[in-house]
């Protein structure tokens, strides 16, 4: 049911933790759904130079946790702004559909990040 | 690489010895069971054959058992045929909150067509007591069904107190054996049953084939209209092979029940001794009150389709009742009926062993697991050590 791609970040997530200097912390989702993720970047020269993540849920949700954080690293905050949910499950070669919405939330989370930020440094 | 079945409570395989009772009546006698010639008798005795064994093996008269396709298609015809054969003697049906949903959802069914409904709360095993029902049944009360043994956590309810407690109601009772068929002894005439549903593929016999007892005198309304078939309770031209090997299946289960039965058992209690020692883990439902194949637990902090995964590329076949899994956006709705967190009911997996279970795949389950817990929590926001 999962691509190979969904299963190579699901078996070998990129950028698992926690950035305890983080400049931005962003978390969607809850447990009641079964799924949550929390994503921390940081950021330097306007542009995210790190960026991990945990997750809690299914195949699905650690699969665009992880290529998520490889989509984002090394973008400027308004380009990583621009990552949608539709470009995460993209890029990890389509989701099933009963995924879709459940469990791609990564790109949201990385938003909430990002504006969290801004929040951070009054750049709202 | 390892391979490892542990799932049993979804399906078992067909044993050989199943198989080939069957096969003849894939081709040679291939018969309509109906039709007065010589293959259409063949066919016919064989049908007869079946019936008569499995009526044996649980205390039934061969008129009271009817076949149908499925396990499901049994609890179906016992509600809603019960429901609609009854409906001039009163409209209301007790069921409990962790039916299966062949019969949750039969009855939300009934519900909607003006029926009135009363789901049974469960304790925090998984049980009803007979209490409970006495005191749910009221004078138009015409059906009370409750499972034997749950699918997810095992846990068997107290059938033959609460057969006597609708008894004495005049209700009739159905009960979905499906967990416990050639597993735990029924005994039909001892017990206050009028309507017990099963199927074979749990027990080593082919799918698609169910069966429902009937108890003489109860009328039901047929679900599947349009031919004289079962004693004009079941249309359909009979499936004989599949019933042929369900007759088989259970015939070897019942003859092995004494020796297996306390095997699986062992395994079973290594099992959740060893599942116990991972830290944040709760087993669900009874201890005492359990399937002997069922090992059911929580593991706080991650999600059951992950762990599915996981096991899957460790060649360990196993089910969870987390929403991915379920097949809904809900966790399962047993363990909540029994008064988990969502969270927490996210985290289930539920490993059935089986014939082909040894204490080695047991040792090989408890050597991956922790390791694929501490993974999957290493990686999780709400896990902090």
């Amino acid at each position: 049911m999962y691509s190979e791609k969904v299963m190579d970040h699901f078996t070998n997530p990129r950028n698992v933790g926690e950035l305890p200097d983080a400049d931005g912390v962003g978390e969607v989702g809850n447990a009641r759904c079964g799924d949550i993720m929390k994503l921390w970047i940081k950021v330097e020269d306007g542009r995210i130079s790190d960026v991990k993540f945990k997750t809690f849920g299914c195949g699905a949700a650690i699969a665009t946790s992880s290529i998520v954080t490889e989509l984002a690293k090394g973008k400027t905050l308004d380009e990583a702004e621009q990552i949608s949910n539709r470009a995460v499950a993209e890029a990890l070669d389509g989701l099933p559909p009963i995924k879709m919405h459940c469990s791609n939330l990564a790109a949201d989370a990385l938003r909430e990040a990002i504006a969290d930020y801004r929040k951070k440094h009054n750049m709202e | 690489m390892t391979e490892i079945y542990m799932d049993h409570a979804a399906t078992t395989p067909v044993r050989p010895e199943v198989l080939e009772a069957m096969m003849p009546y894939f081709s040679v006698e291939f018969g309509n069971a109906s039709s007065i010639y010589s293959w259409g008798r063949r066919a016919h005795h064989g049908l007869d054959q079946a019936r008569d064994t499995i009526a044996g093996l649980i205390g039934a008269r061969p008129e009271e058992i009817v076949f149908t396709a499925s396990g499901s298609e049994a609890a179906n015809m016992a509600l809603k045929g019960a429901a609609w054969g009854l409906r001039s003697k009163g409209n209301h049906i007790i069921t409990t909150a962790v039916e299966h949903h062949a019969v949750l959802d039969s009855a939300l069914w009934l519900e909607k067509n003006g029926f009135e409904v009363t789901f049974l709360p469960v304790d925090s095993e998984g049980r009803v007591s007979p209490e409970q029902v006495r005191d749910a049944i009221r004078p138009d009360t015409i059906l009370v069904s409750v499972m034997h043994a749950n699918n997810e956590v095992g846990t068997i309810q107290p059938i033959a107190e609460i057969g006597s407690v609708v008894k004495e109601s005049g209700a009739l009772f159905h009960t979905d054996a499906v967990q416990t068929m050639g597993v735990l002894d029924i005994d039909l005439s001892r017990l206050d049953i009028d309507l017990l549903s099963f199927s074979a593929h749990k027990f080593y016999g082919p799918k698609g084939v169910g069966a429902l007892f009937v108890r003489k005198g109860v009328r039901l309304d047929p679900l599947v209209h349009g031919g004289a078939q079962e004693r004009r309770r079941r249309a359909g031209t009979e499936n004989v092979a599949g019933i042929v090997g369900m007759a088989k299946a259970l015939e070897l289960a019942v003859a092995e029940r004494e020796v297996e039965v306390p095997r699986i058992t062992k395994l079973r209690d290594q099992l959740i001794r060893g599942l116990r020692e991972i830290p944040h883990t709760r087993v669900n439902g009874s201890l005492s009150e359990r399937l002997p194949n069922n090992v059911s637990v929580c593991f706080e902090f991650i999600e059951g389709e992950s762990l599915l995964l996981n096991l899957d590329m460790r060649g360990i076949a196993a089910s969870s009742g987390s929403a991915c899994t379920s097949g809904s956006l809900e966790p399962s709705h047993v363990l909540l009926a029994m008064g988990l967190s969502h969270e927490i009911a996210h985290g289930s997996l539920r490993l059935t062993l089986g014939r082909e279970n040894t204490e080695n795949d047991i040792e090989y389950v408890l050597n991956e697991l922790p390791d694929i817990v501490h993974r999957l929590r290493e990686m999780s926001p709400l896990y902090d050590k």
